[in-house]
This record gives structure tokens, sequence and C-alpha cells, in this order.
């Protein structure tokens, strides 16, 4: 059987050869989530050829990882990300329950996941929205930078700005309840979960989720009325044709925790359908390229050249065949059809996909909050002993992929993870340089400029990564370099 | 519910070498178990904590930094309309900012403890020099807690 595929060939996707480019460097994103950098790449007549963002932080994840005894993995693996921990832990215990052979949880165990998994959906999606992107959308792109953070959203849309800490504040209630902590919680295991629900935290739960499930479906609202203000903007905005890549429940349903892989093509053509991801690598390569550390995932069937796919809420809102609940259905029906599907491509589609999902995610914890089953006291099973797990999972960002190999001492040997924005990599690299040939003048860098290309790699919500931050290590800069490697312009933001 | 007048707020992966200097001092300060202080851990600072700061008289942020003299600087903070819009974090400033628009309530006496780390690669552990410096901030810390929580600053 195949296992931990050998990386492709690193062929280039773009057919301009570097030695007749001049290149354009926006150094670093932030140190907060790691060293980002943007490399725009013009040829002779100055025009953008190539887009380029490298994410150094990846790199020693899987060292950090081989070593261990696999039933550490579930919590270590927390560390790897300070933004999405909660995604890391449920992906490495499917993967080890793969391990200790529990192939069907208790419905306990298998509910309390998927409570803890959509509050961190509730959580992850309403910071998003509402303290990332919601500034650049309501104020506009170009507007003053030191406008577009969550204080100057605050100050002009309070009401807002409050609901996006409660929602946040609710899904962070769920995950301290089914994890046991409000960071580094230990609630799954291999073969289930240590803990279940209280009535009383029922009950606390129960009194705060009608104010998540109206505010959710407010933001929807206020998403849609966005793009019909703003249409030919929204419409365009670093818009491209891609391939989708998502799990989807057995009976095409939308299903975040767990189920088989869909791929489809940018006609919404069925390219992979029920594929069972314990398998993945029979569907999906990773191409490596040399300016890059992040690797570069494609379709097998494919090929790296036409391959490469789009994952997160855009996806997965328009490759299932429904939602799963029915205000999140309705809203995604309206999504679908809004002028012509129009919405469905445009990368600022994201935005709207991702309030959609937030209101599926409270609808979900509704209803399991109802069911009596989260207070079950099976939690754990174990079968028949394995010596490779893969756990897949829609973390918010996108499908993640945890795949280890233990020995018979129970140390992994070796770890492949696939994280989110790995997947989109090629498309984040996509909108970039369709930003950049609109917004980019000539040889001058401006405020502009990166705040467009902020705007495109922000739909995404890609992590960049770390969970570190130390103090004092948060520039944006851009940089201008000409052919030879000499500076032709800088911009820097502290 | 009645909160603890004094907030240790510290951040951290302690996974990523010197990063780990705020929830190593975090642990330090759960074990010493002073009255009315709570202590709170996370990889970074985030919005959900400004509701953390309503109610509190004294908030202190303990986190790692570069760009300071060692071992550590006391630093005192303001709400800051910051550029963090960028990254899933906020800045110390930026979240009593955030408390100070969201909440109605008044702001906490706040400062950070920035203690100086070097190193902040996935695994390392913590260098020898952050070794010395976690020694020399941490009676720093417990002093400070104390007094704040005796009413002092």
């Amino acid at each position: 059987m195949t296992d931990f595929p050998s990386s492709a060939a690193g062929t280039e996707l773009e057919t301009a050869r570097s030695g007749e480019l001049r290149r354009v460097a926006i150094d670093p994103l932030s140190r907060v989530e790691g060293h980002g950098k943007v490399t725009l790449l013009l040829d002779d007549e100055g025009r953008v050829q190539q887009a380029r963002l490298h994410i150094v932080e990846f790199r020693g994840f899987e060292k950090f990882i081989q070593g261990r005894p696999y039933w550490e993995v579930p919590v270590m693996v927390q560390r790897l990300c300070g933004i999405c921990p909660v995604s890391h832990h449920l992906a490495a215990a499917k993967a080890c329950d793969m391990i200790v052979g529990a192939t069907t949880l208790t419905p306990a165990a298998e509910k309390l996941r998927r409570l803890m998994h959509y509050g961190q959906i509730l959580q992850s999606h309403a910071l998003h929205f509402f303290h990332l992107s919601s500034p650049d959308l309501l104020f506009g792109f170009d507007s003053d930078a030191g406008r577009r953070n969550i204080v100057g959203l605050a100050a002009a849309h309070p009401e807002l700005a409050r609901r996006g800490v409660l929602l946040r504040k609710v899904g962070q209630e769920v995950i301290r309840m089914t994890s046991g902590k409000r960071v580094h919680g230990t609630g799954a295991i291999p073969g289930g979960v240590n803990r279940n629900l209280s009535a009383v935290e029922r009950q606390e739960l129960r009194g705060m989720l009608p104010d998540a499930i109206r505010w959710s479906r407010e933001a929807v609202q206020l998403v849609r009325e966005l793009f019909e203000q703003n249409l030919p903007l929204y419409r365009e905005f670093a818009t491209f044709e891609a391939n989708t890549l998502s799990l989807v429940r057995a009976d095409g349903a939308m299903d975040l925790y767990h189920g088989d892989l869909r791929a489809r093509d940018a006609t919404g053509g069925m390219l992979l359908d029920g594929a069972d991801y314990a398998e993945y690598w029979e569907h999906i390569l990773e191409e490596v390229k040399p300016w890059s550390y992040m690797k570069f995932p494609f379709l097998r069937r494919i090929g790296p050249e036409h391959g490469w796919y789009r994952v997160g809420p855009l996806s997965r809102v328009t490759s299932c065949d429904f939602i799963p609940t029915p205000l999140a259905e309705f809203e995604r029906r309206a999504f679908v059809e809004f002028d012509d599907g129009c919405a469905a491509h445009a990368t600022l589609g994201f935005h709207w996909a991702r309030m959609i999902e937030m209101l599926h995610a409270a609808e979900v914890i509704a209803e399991l909050v109802e069911d009596d089953d989260v207070s079950g006291t099976e939690l754990v099973v174990r079968g028949t002993r394995a010596q490779r797990g893969v756990g897949v999972i829609e973390a918010p960002r996108g499908t993640l992929i945890h795949h280890y190999r233990v020995d018979e001492n129970d140390m992994v040997v070796r770890a492949n993870l696939i994280v989110s924005t790995t997947h989109n990599n090629q498309s984040m690299n996509i909108a970039i340089r369709e930003v950049a040939r609109r917004y980019l003048d000539g040889r001058t860098l401006t405020e502009g400029l990166l705040n467009h290309i902020e705007v495109a790699v922000r739909a995404f919500d890609p992590c960049l990564s770390c969970a570190t931050h130390a103090l004092g290590q948060m520039p944006l800069a851009i940089e201008l370099l000409a052919a030879d490697g000499s500076l032709v312009d800088r911009l820097l933001r502290h | 519910m009645i909160r603890a007048p004094v907030l240790v707020l510290a951040v951290g992966n302690p996974s990523r070498g010197d990063d780990a200097l705020g929830p190593l001092l975090a642990e330090r300060l759960e074990q010493a178990a002073l009255g009315g202080v709570e202590v709170l851990v996370d990889f970074q600072l985030q919005v959900e904590h400004a509701l953390d700061l309503e109610g509190r008289a004294t908030v202190i942020f303990v986190d790692a930094g570069t760009g300071i003299a060692p071992p550590y600087s006391w630093l005192e903070i303001q709400p800051v309309e910051d550029y963090t819009h960028t990254s899933h974090a906020l800045s110390p400033g930026a979240v009593l900012a955030t408390c100070l628009r969201c909440s109605g309530h008044p702001l906490p006496a706040a400062r950070v403890l920035c203690v100086r780390g070097d190193s902040f690669e996935l695994g390392a552990p913590l260098s020898a020099a952050a070794n010395r410096h976690l020694e020399l901030a941490w009676p720093a810390l417990r002093e400070a807690c104390v007094t704040a929580a005796a009413g002092g600053r």
C-alpha cells in the first residue's frame, strides 16, 4: 500500500523565466503568525507575471511530532498553532482513533467532538469577520489603516464590534466545556473523549444561543448588503476560476467534522466524490517548489498545472448539496443564486460563505446542546491496533489533514500534515496576482496596493501559523526590487 | 460573580523556545496562589480578553519580547489604536482599547511585564539567557501582584 507519498517534481506553473523578471517583495505580513512575504515578479513590460506568497513557519511541524508517543499527539499539536489549536487537536484525535482501532465512536464521543469543533468554527469565523475583515469592508479598502481594525470598528459600529466579541465568547465557552480548559484542552483522546457535558453546562450554553443565532443571521444579511451595494467591485475583486475541495457527508450534506472528499471544477462538475480520506494520497499530491517552504497540493488525476484547488468556506458552501440546518440552508440557496452565482466564484464571496457557516455552526451547537447524548457516559472505544492513522477535518480555514505512522513502541515515526493554508497556497498566489495586475502602478509601491493585497489575502483567512508573538516584532513592509536585486522602493508599517 | 481584583494575563506558546516565558511565569504564580490574583494563560491576546478585564482593579500582561534591555522591563500602557488588524492577535494596548469601546466599564490600571527573549523556534527549549531572565523576573512579578492585591499599584 502506498503511504507517505513523495512530492511531485517541482514543475513551475508559470511560464516566465525568472531571469527576465523584476521582483517586488512585500515582507513580512506579521511575525505573529509567521514570516509572510509577498514577491511580485514583473516581466519586461512591467506586467505582473507571478505572485508568490512566502510562508516559512510551517517547516518543522512534522519534526515536532515525530518521536512522541501517539497518545500525547492530540494535546501537543495544539501548540502548532495558536489560532486554531482545536482543529489540530481534533484532526490528531481522529488519526489516533484509527491507530487504536476505534472505527466508530460512541454517540456521546462523536457529538461532544462535534460540539467542540463547531464551537471552534463559531469563534474563529466571528473573529475573522467582525474584527479582521469587516473594517475593510465597511470603511473601504483605501481607508486609513489606523481605522481598519477592531478599535476603529468599535468606534464607528460599537454594536457590531460587541457582537463579534460576544459571539467569539460563546464559541470559546463551548470549547472550554468540551475540552476542559479554555486553552490547551484535553477533551479528545484516542478512541473518544474524556469528559461529557453536565446539565448545568448545557443550561448555560442554552442561554447564549438565541442571540448567537440571531446575530449570525444578521451578519449574513450584512455581507449580502455589502455585495448588493458594491456589486461590480465585489464581483471582480481578485476573482478567478478554481477547483474546490472539501469533505462532505455521504448524502452530500455539509459536514465540517467528518465525511468523504469531494472535488469540483470551476463549473461545478464533479472531479472526485465519495473518496475515503484515509487514503488521501490516492487523490492529492504535493508539489515542491524551490522558492517556498510551503508545498503546493493538487488533484492527482488532473496534475499540478491545472489540479490546484481552493478550500475553506467558499468551497464548502458551493460544493455541498445542502446544509443540514434550516436557516443556513436558506442562506446557502440565496448565496448560490445571487446574481447568477457571481458570489460563489468571487474571492470576497469567502466572507458571505463564512457567515453562512457561522450561522450553521450556531444552529448545530443549539441542536447538540438539546441532545442528551452529550451527557452520555460511554466515552471511549478501542479496537484492533494499527500502525497508521489519518485524520481529516474541515477546519475554519479549510481541509486539515493529519497523517501519522507509529512503531511497535507507540512512537510516531513519521508524520505528514497538510494544513488549510497550504491547500490554498496556489489560490492565494493567483488572487494576489490578480490584484497586483490591477493595482500596481509602474515601479512605485503604494499603500493602496498593500491594502488591496491584504484584503485579498485576508479573504482566505490564512493561518500564517505558529502562535509565537513576541512583543515588538510586528512590522509590515513592502519592497520593490529591480531585476538586479537593487531596492527601488520600500514601504514599511509598524 | 466577584472577580479577583488583579488579573495576570500571560501569553506565549510553551513549545516555541523563549515564547514560553509568559506561561512559565504564570505557572509559578498559580502555584503561589496569591489572594486576590487570578491568572490566565493564552497563546496570544485576542478580542475576548477585553471581557476578562472587566471589573478588575489591575491587569498585568506578561509576555516575552525583543527590543528591550535584558532581563525584563515594565512597560506602562494605554489604550491604543494600532495596526494589528493584519493579524489574528492584538497588542496589550489594543485589548485595553477594545475593552474601553466594547464594555463601557472603567479600565483597570494596566502594565506589561516584558521579559527578554531571543529564540522562538518550534520545539526549541527555553534558552539559557531566557532562563536567567525568568529567575530575575519572577520576584518582581510576585511583588507587583502582592502590592496590587493589597490595593497599591
